[in-house]
């Protein structure tokens, strides 16, 4: 039974903190490391505490050597732990890209199945911050291309506590991946609706289940992580001039629930998808396509994408938010899907 | 050094069944492949990396271990998978591709996993190096004495995954030793044109951990070696860096035309072949008679013959296998608890 305290609510940094904690506390397996992981909790605080409870043998600052320790990760994880290693931010996927695609990816295959990867890899991603081309990326869509990773993109801190203890429990490898803005740091813009409620016992939500965030009939909006609060704030305004937006969460990129999308275009007829992520090759290419492949006669008109425009995160704060998805974006979007 | 006579004998028949497995995988390989040679053609399909020469690296380092021991290897996987005591029919049908294989044929000769053994390879240099730091770390956390062994080749030694697994496991003090196989040559390039010292052994220094060199190809003074640095790291005094001067008696991969290799080298190399070095020691030192030799080499043979007959007669995967294992079915046992004390 689940606690129907409605009044506890966490940020996302603590729902994830909990979520580790608790299956540390079941699971002697159950490690962290990672750079900063230890005394600073996290350069997100999604480690925060930990290294007090469960001390420095199972909480472990690395050096600044990512092929090093997530190799070493995997390592462990084929010797029959459960690691879960911290990649600050997924833009560093760059030098140590070769233990997470050729290895932790593969070897499970390469095994026949034989052999089992518990490992998960979490980190942050997302700009709106002003921090750059190289600390400001997305990048799900990249590593969902990639066969052998479930890929999960967490937009609640409910969400991200059942996510991230399925993840743990998992015995593949999980990229869990949060918003550096919806994690209730104190020194980023606060995102409202972004702290909500958790559980204090222990959950797991099922990878591969969208939730439908807001039902609706006009047009379907199918978006992950930041995403989804914007599509939500776009839902709210187009209401007030008669539309009816239905808003789709989709929690995990790998697996992929595609069927909830159908359905939902199936109903509403038709389709934008909202992506943080850079516009070409990726998730919303990939949600388009399924549309186009399942529900095609059923659209009335064509489908329509907002991501980033094929443009590295620029700095500067109007070319930042020229480039980022956000509500009045997807707002003049669906109008235009209604009109053609 | 007062080495037990069966230890000795079956390092001897290690050795001998590494050789003559990579001669007959040699011959197997160019089955389909002549007159034209097509790399995708014939019995066993695909890049082909052989070990003759290197067989003391692998059996005098892996006569010190324990099943449960890992062993993290490379693209030239066959002499220490044997050696660790990988099984050689199913570790032949994978090369051969079939579904009787560790993989089901779904990694082939560079990709060798067989879990019973905690052995596994990879076709990446240097990309073992970290993954045993973590099975030493895994063992550390295990509070057990188990300890965790990577073979790479001196090329590997330049990339950026040996400095940071060697300063890990200096940090760490972890149960590892790093094998360097200085075959002398990274594919064509020789190692006085790819790295700046004349010994790895000497980069130990660098990360405060002991380095040793071993000259010759020899296996008893690996085994020596060996010995001393598996016994430091199950004491829990951390990892070694041993690189051992071996030899490549094949090309880099089979189809290799070698011409970056000195005219005669090869012939010089096979001159003093450490197999045969090793059978006159036995031999001369009175540790086994010549008959006890002979039928070792016997046996080494007919499992050979077996395993490759065994591959022969498997039968290939079905197509739609393809979409099968990319993920494990299973989530936790929840025996964690229980699994670690």
């Amino acid at each position: 039974m689940l606690s129907i305290n409605a009044d506890r609510k966490l940020t996302m940094s603590k729902a994830i903190t909990e979520a580790i904690a608790q299956e540390m506390e079941q699971d002697e397996r159950v490690f962290v490391l990672g750079e900063d992981v230890g005394i600073y909790g996290g350069i997100f605080s999604s480690t925060a505490g930990l290294l007090e409870k469960f001390g420095p043998e199972r909480v472990i600052d690395t050096p600044i050597s990512e092929t090093g320790f997530i190799g070493a990760a995997l390592g462990a994880a084929m010797e029959g732990m459960r690691p879960i290693a911290e990649l600050m931010f997924v833009d560093f996927f760059g030098v140590c890209m070769d233990q997470i695609y050729n290895h932790i990816a593969k070897n499970t295959y390469f095994a026949g199945g034989h052999m089992k990867v518990p490992l998960v890899l979490m980190t942050a991603t997302g700009g709106g911050y002003n921090d750059a081309g190289q600390h400001s990326q997305s990048l799900w869509g990249t590593f969902a291309h990639l066969p052998g990773l479930k890929v999960v993109v967490p937009s609640t801190p409910y969400d991200a506590k059942g996510l991230m203890t399925q993840a743990i429990r998992d015995d593949n490898p999980v990229l869990f991946m949060f918003h550096k803005g919806l994690m209730g740091l104190g020194w980023m813009t606060l995102v409202k609706d972004a702290t909500g409620h958790v559980p204090e016992e222990a959950y797991a939500i099922p990878f591969g289940q969208a939730d439908v965030k807001r039902e609706g009939t006009d047009v379907t909006i199918v978006s992950v992580s930041m995403g989804v609060y914007h599509a939500l704030e776009a839902a709210r305004e187009l209401e007030r001039e008669g539309i009816s937006a239905e808003v789709i969460d989709l929690r995990t990129l790998v697996p992929l629930d595609r069927e909830a999308v159908v359905r939902s275009v199936k109903k509403t007829h038709r389709l934008l998808v909202v992506d943080e992520d850079y516009l070409s090759y990726g998730m919303s290419g990939e949600i388009a396509a399924t549309v186009a492949e399942r529900a095609f006669d059923y659209l009335d008109a064509p489908v329509r994408r907002l991501a980033v425009p094929d443009v590295p995160i620029p700095f500067a704060r109007p070319l930042e938010q020229f480039v980022l998805p956000d509500a009045p974006k997807i707002v003049a979007a669906v109008k235009e899907l209604l009109n053609s | 050094m007062g080495i037990p006579k069966e230890r000795l004998l079956q390092m001897y028949r290690d050795m001998v069944v590494i050789r003559h497995y990579e001669e007959i995988m040699a011959q197997t390989y160019l089955e389909g492949k002549q007159p034209v040679f097509n790399i995708a053609a014939g019995t066993v399909p695909g890049e082909m990396h052989l070990a003759a020469g290197q067989e003391p690296v692998a059996v005098g380092v892996c006569a010190h271990l324990r099943k449960e021991d890992a062993v993290a290897g490379t693209h030239r996987p066959h002499h220490f998978a044997i050696a660790k005591g990988v099984d050689l029919k199913r570790m032949t049908a994978e090369i051969f591709g079939k579904v009787t294989g560790l993989g089901q044929g779904k990694g082939g000769h560079m990709h060798l996993f067989d879990p019973d053994v905690h052995f596994g390879c990879s076709g990446i240099i240097a990309a073992g190096i970290p993954q045993a730091v973590g099975a030493a770390l895994a063992f550390r956390q295990q509070k057990s004495d188990k300890v965790a062994v990577t073979f790479f080749g001196e090329g590997a030694a330049n990339q950026g995954a040996f400095h940071e697994g060697l300063n890990l496991a200096a940090l760490w003090r972890l149960p590892v030793i790093f094998v360097v196989e200085d075959n002398d040559y990274a594919i064509s390039v020789p190692k006085q044109k790819s790295t700046a010292v004349a010994s790895n052994a000497d980069r130990a220094a660098g990360y405060g951990i002991p380095g040793v060199y071993v000259g010759e190809n020899d296996l008893l003074a690996v085994y020596e070696a060996a010995g001393e640095a598996v016994a430091r790291a199950r004491r829990g005094e951390g990892p070694t860096l041993l690189e051992v001067k071996t030899d490549r008696l094949f090309g880099h991969f089979q189809g290799d035309a070698e011409l970056y290799r000195p005219k005669g080298e090869v012939e010089r190399l096979r001159a003093k072949d450490p197999i045969a070095r090793f059978r006159t020691y036995l031999i001369e030192r009175e540790l086994a008679p010549e008959t006890e030799i002979t039928d070792t080499e016997q046996q080494a043979r007919q499992s050979v013959a077996e395993a490759f007959a065994f591959a022969r007669e498997s039968a290939y995967p079905a197509p739609e296998e393809a979409l099968k294992h990319v993920f494990v079915e299973t989530t936790s046992d929840r025996r964690g608890r229980h699994a670690v004390n």
